[in-house]
Order: structure tokens, then C-alpha cells, then sequence
């Protein structure tokens, strides 16, 4: 066992990379159920996202168009959903099931003929100052841009939830969809905008691990990763901080396992392996212990009546 | 829609031409042999799956209209696999391939349940009347790897992203280390275990890892290009494609491959089939028949390492050398084999140790 090759610098910056997609995914989907819709389609809108920021990037070359494209691509997908939920008033969990169904075929479809090609990379922000402080710099400052985006995605949905009158309407469709409509709030419109920002947010992450984090494109290459945002939403209670901690404790312990099993010590593998999926559980479970429940009228239809 | 005669009239017209078309398809059915192809990863991974759908290809390029192929991407290896093959049996298959170790299980329950099926499991140990296996013997092309890999790295470390620890994967570690050791004597490896056949961002996890702890060559036993793409951003590190060529990534960071070439075990089984000849074998090939193949080696390697390897890929392929020759310990120290003994098949098949000098735990 030699724990002195592991870097606590360059672990950390690659925790940060390794929690992006999760944290945009989640935070999107975050604000869907808070307004009353569980969409499962999270992983067919991040593979969507995926090959659509990635086909851009490369006909384009810039990074940021290609991320662009991702959440016109997210959003895109979602509004199908959208349309079968919201209007046609299917069942959301069948829908969000085909909608995770119908992006993995799309987006092969899709990205046929990009299979082996390499996307030009987005730059790292090197602020002047702050990046050339030691430790802090490496682990904080040279990130891409999507990395404080993020970050910065979290702050503003739980200024938007919590400070603004719209947060306020947002949430009142969420826990009861007929009163609010009784007070004259769009239900449905409201919904369906929700539902684009979660489908935008989830492209944004796919896009994430399409662009930068593996970077190629590759069939199927979410694998799951819509899931564990799906999953965090549940486990924060709904609350944007605790996502933060969730995906950062995901990323953090995916990384961090990796590296452990690298430099040989002696934890069996078996346990490594499964510790993200316990370590964010357990943390977030415990935490939740406040009597936090589920926005009042997740995942029922609304239908106007009358 | 309103009733009327007419619409009753053409309303039957239509069923009628659908049972009759329908029967059309089911006596053309029975003249083509039906066969079936699993996959664990998406045909579009650039490995593995690939691979074995190129073969796929290839049975319906060989015998044309006289065969009919039908497969399914993704499919989680364990009890959800059982469930698919059993579709797929449903579905009037008379072979089918079942692509993954995790199918091992899967395949001989479905197999009890169709006897009339043939299924071919691929790298598993488990046969039946109705079920086959092959494998290829991919520890041929591991020793080719390690000797270019223990040439080629200054820092000595070679990382290694093992996927499942499966007695497959075990042999290609220590036919790696082996031969790597044999050139460079300094040679360590950094395993790292991703639970997982394919998960690109992993994967570009665990290789970005192995590099940032020092090392300079990267081998993988998992299906997607991604520590071939992770490899290249960090620079200066080798790869070799892994099942399938990679050549996208050459010259560097790919430096060769191992290139699985399932198509013309797949053509003969099928033929089998056709003829009625099939019965269940035990088939493993390697670089010799052509099952397991070299991929171009790139001119990032010096002449004399590339020269090297390919002699000893030659004696491999004659029958000359046997990658697992004696002297050879096991990782406890412990004598496995003398001078100049060979490895039996019985003990690869299963094998569950290190050799000597591999440091860390084989996870149970």
C-alpha cells in the first residue's frame, strides 16, 4: 500500500469533474418534481444531450455551441414528454420509461457517424490570482467552465425556490395542483416549462460526460448515470443543497475508490466498489431525518375539470 | 367511423391479405436458419460488442437469404438475461450466441427449457447438450501487449483496468505481467477494478487514476474506447485497443491491439445448424487459428521492441512458446510451474491466482 501516490490535489479537481454531469442531471430534474412530474426519462435526455453537444461540437468546433445544442437537445426530448403528460395526460412513469427508451435509440441513431472522432476540448478558466494560489488553485481554480456552472446552476435554482415569487408558484403547483390552479396559476404551462429546464439540465450533462469528461462519443455511454440523478433528487428530499452534497459525495467517493484500489490498499475491492452508492445513501438518508417529504402532488395528473 | 358494407368489405380484404402475408413470412422462416446474437454492450461500443456483431455481419454476408440474424443490445448480465434469451428462443431462433461470461448461468437454465435450440456461450466453462462454449485464447495477444508495455514504460507502472476479477481477465493480467516483467524487470502493475463491461465515463475514470499515479501505459479488459480518449488527453501515455482494433487512436496513443475475430467460428457453427451436424464442443482458439489477432503495431514503438513482439507472436501462433512456461510461482510464493512445463487448459480455465510479483488481492 502506498497512499503518498495519490494526489489529494488532483483527487479533488477530478471529484468536481466526476459530480458535474450528475449535478446538472439532478438539479434539473429537481425542480420537475418540484413541480408536481416525475420524469424517469432523465437518462434518455442525457444521452440525447450527449451525442447532440457532441455533434455539434465537432461540425462546429466550438464547445460551447455543442453545449448549447445539448440542452436544445434535452429540452427537445422533454417536451415529448411533455406533450404525452401534460396534454394527452399519460401515465408519467410509462412515459418517462419510453422517454429513457426512445433517447438510447435516437441518440445511436444519431451518433452513427460520429463513433472515433475527437471533440475539440473546452479550455480551462485560469482566473489571474486565484489559480496560481497553491493547492487551492489546482483543486478550485482550473476547471472548465460547465464545473462553476454547475455550481452556479445550484445557487440560482435555490435562490429561485426560495426567494422569488415564481419559486413560490413553482412549488404551490407542485405540492397541490388544484388549488393553485383554483388561485388562477397555469398548471399546465407551468409544468411544461419545468419539464424543459430538467430536459435541458440533463443535456447539459450528458454533454458533460461526451464532451469532457471521457471525451468521444460512444453508444449508451451515460450507462446509468441518468438513474443516480434520478436517485439523489429522492435522497436530498428535494432540497438543491443536499444535491450538491449528494453528487459531490458520488463523484467524490467514485474517484476516491478508484484511487484507493491504484494504490493497493487493503480494503477489499468488492467494498470500494459499492461505496458511493452506500456513503451517499447513508449521508443523505440521515440528513433527511427532518421530516422532509415529497412535493404533494408528485407524479398525479392534473386535468383541469370544470 | 361509421359502418358500412364497403368499410366491412375492405376491413376484411385487409385481414385476410395480412394472414396471408403472414403466412408468407412463416414458410419463408422455416427455410432460413434463425440465429440469435446477445450482446452486453451496445454494437456501437468500439470493442467488444462490436466485435461480435461484425461477426454477426459476416453470417449474413456468407449465406444471404438463407439465414436470418436477430440480436439485443444491452442486456444486464444475470437474471435479466434469462429473460431476454428466452424471448429470443421464443422468437423461433435455432442458434443463438450468447456474448458475456454473466450469461454463463443464464444460458444453460434457457437451454433445459428449449432443447431443440442450440446456444454458444462465449468464455464461459459450463456446456450441455444444447449449449456450447468458446473463448478465444486472448492470453496469447495479453503477452504480446506486456512485452511492447515492459519495454515501452519510463515510470515502470503500467496501469491495468480489469472489469470483472473472471478467471478470463485473471489470465490476461498475469500473461501481461508475465512477458512485461521478462523485458523490464522493474515492472509493477496498478490493477484497478471497474465492476463493470462498459461504462465509458468509469473507465476514463479509472484510467485517468492509473495515470495520475504514475503510470505511462494503460491496459484495459473493459469494452469502450474511453481510456483509449482519457489516455490521449493526459499525452505521452500507451494504449492498445482492446477486442477490437481501435485504430482511430493510432498511432498514439494505440500502439496495438488485441482484435477479436469471431466471424468465422460464427459461420462454421451456423453451417453446423444448417447441415445438422451441430453438436455441443468446447472450442478455444487463439492467435495461431486466427480467433485472436494482432493489431498493427505503431511506429511510436522502436523497431526492435516491434520486431521483438512479433517473433514472439509468430512462436505463439506456430505452437513454438506457450505464454505460461515454466519456471513460474504463484503471487504466495508457492511453485505452480517447473522449467519448461506448460500450463494445461484445465487450470487456465479456472484460473483465481496472481503469479509471483503482482502485487495486491484478487477480489473474491
Amino acid at each position: 500500500m502506498d497512499l503518498s501516490s495519490i494526489s489529494p490535489e488532483l483527487l479533488l479537481a477530478s471529484l468536481m469533474v466526476a459530480a458535474t454531469p450528475i449535478l446538472l442531471a439532478a438539479v434539473g430534474e429537481l425542480i420537475v418534481e418540484r413541480a408536481g412530474v416525475l420524469n424517469l426519462g432523465v437518462e434518455g435526455m442525457m444521452i440525447t444531450g450527449a451525442i447532440c453537444g457532441f455533434a455539434v461540437t465537432i461540425e462546429s468546433g466550438s464547445p460551447t455551441l455543442g453545449f448549447v445544442a445539448a440542452a436544445a437537445g434535452g429540452a427537445g426530448l422533454s417536451l415529448l414528454f411533455a406533450l404525452l403528460t401534460q396534454f394527452a395526460l399519460a401515465n408519467q412513469v410509462a412515459s418517462g420509461l419510453a422517454l429513457t427508451l426512445f433517447g438510447l435509440g435516437l441518440s445511436a441513431l444519431l451518433g452513427q457517424g460520429y463513433v472515433g472522432l475527437k471533440p475539440p476540448l473546452m479550455a480551462d478558466i485560469h482566473i489571474p490570482g486565484l489559480s496560481d494560489i497553491p493547492y487551492l488553485g489546482t483543486v478550485l481554480f482550473t476547471h472548465d467552465p460547465m464545473v462553476y456552472f454547475g455550481l452556479l446552476l445550484v445557487a440560482a435554482v435555490w435562490w429561485f425556490l426560495n426567494r422569488t415569487r415564481g419559486g413560490l408558484v413553482l412549488r404551490a403547483v407542485g405540492e397541490n395542483h388544484a388549488a393553485a390552479h383554483a388561485l388562477g396559476y397555469k398548471v399546465v404551462r407551468i409544468r411544461v416549462l419545468a419539464i424543459m429546464f430538467g430536459g435541458a439540465c440533463a443535456g447539459l450533462g450528458g454533454a458533460y460526460i461526451s464532451l469532457i469528461r471521457v471525451p468521444q462519443w460512444t453508444e449508451g455511454m451515460t450507462a446509468g448515470a441518468g438513474w443516480i440523478a434520478l436517485a439523489l433528487v429522492v435522497f436530498a428530499s428535494w432540497k438543491p443543497g443536499r444535491v450538491l452534497l449528494g453528487a459531490y459525495l458520488f463523484g467524490g467517493v467514485t474517484v476516491l475508490q478508484l484511487n484507493l484500489q491504484a494504490a493497493g490498499i487493503a480494503i477489499p475491492v468488492e467494498y470500494l466498489s459499492m461505496s458511493p452508492y452506500l456513503i451517499t445513501i447513508l449521508v443523505l438518508v440521515i440528513m433527511s431525518a427532518d421530516r422532509s417529504r415529497a412535493p404533494g402532488s408528485l407524479g398525479r395528473i392534473f386535468h383541469a375539470s370544470g | 367511423m361509421k359502418l358500412t358494407k364497403r368499410t366491412l368489405l375492405t376491413g376484411a380484404a385487409t385481414a385476410i391479405g395480412l394472414a396471408a402475408s403472414g403466412l408468407a413470412t412463416t414458410a419463408m422462416a422455416q427455410d432460413k436458419t434463425k440465429v440469435g446474437f446477445i450482446y452486453v454492450g451496445p454494437v456501437g461500443d468500439g470493442g467488444w460488442t462490436y466485435e461480435h456483431n461484425k461477426g454477426r455481419l459476416a453470417v449474413m454476408e456468407h449465406f444471404g437469404d438463407k439465414v436470418e440474424t436477430v440480436y439485443q443490445e444491452n442486456v444486464p448480465e444475470g437474471a435479466d438475461a434469462e429473460r431476454a434469451i428466452t424471448q429470443m428462443a421464443l422468437q423461433g431462433a435455432d442458434l443463438i450466441f450468447t456474448t458475456s461470461f454473466g450469461y454463463m448461468d443464464p444460458t444453460i437454465n434457457v437451454a433445459k427449457k428449449f432443447p431443440n435450440v442450440k446456444f454458444e456461450h462465449a468464455t464461459g466453462y459450463k456446456t450441455a447438450e444444447n449449449v456450447g462454449v468458446y473463448s478465444a485464447r486472448f492470453y496469447e495477444g495479453r503477452a504480446v501487449q506486456g512485452t511492447i508495455a515492459g519495454h515501452l514504460t519510463k515510470s515502470n507502472t503500467v496501469g491495468y483496468i480489469g472489469s470483472f476479477p473472471i478467471p478470463e481477465v485473471i489470465r490476461g493480467i498475469n500473461s501481461a505481467y508475465i512477458h512485461a516483467k521478462k523485458v523490464n524487470p522493474e515492472v509493477k502493475f496498478k490493477i484497478v477494478w471497474a465492476y463493470t463491461w462498459f461504462d465509458p465515463a468509469k473507465e476514463a475514470d479509472a484510467a485517468k487514476v492509473l495515470i495520475e499515479q504514475g503510470a505511462d501505459v494503460i491496459l484495459q479488459h473493459t469494452d469502450s474506447t474511453a481510456p483509449q480518449a482519457a489516455a490521449q488527453a493526459a499525452g505521452n501515455v500507451y494504449t492498445f485497443g482492446q477486442a477490437s482494433d481501435m485504430a482511430e487512436f493510432a498511432p498514439m496513443p494505440r500502439v496495438s491491439s488485441i482484435i477479436d475475430n469471431w466471424a468465422p467460428y460464427y459461420i462454421a457453427r451456423t453451417q453446423a445448424v444448417m447441415d445438422g451436424t451441430w453438436a455441443s464442443d468446447s472450442t478455444w482458439d487463439g492467435i495461431g487459428p486466427g480467433m485472436v489477432g494482432i493489431g498493427e503495431i505503431s511506429d511510436a514503438v522502436p523497431a526492435e521492441v516491434k520486431a521483438e513482439a512479433l517473433a514472439l507472436k509468430d512462436k505463439i501462433a506456430s505452437g513454438e512458446y506457450h505464454p505460461f512456461t515454466g519456471p513460474l510461482k504463484k503471487q504466495d510464493g508457492s511453485d505452480w510451474l517447473a522449467e519448461g512445463e506448460v500450463a494445461d487448459d484445465g487450470t487456465l480455465a479456472g484460473m483465481n491466482f496472481y503469479v509471483e510479483g503482482i502485487e495486491g488481492d484478487i477480489p473474491k
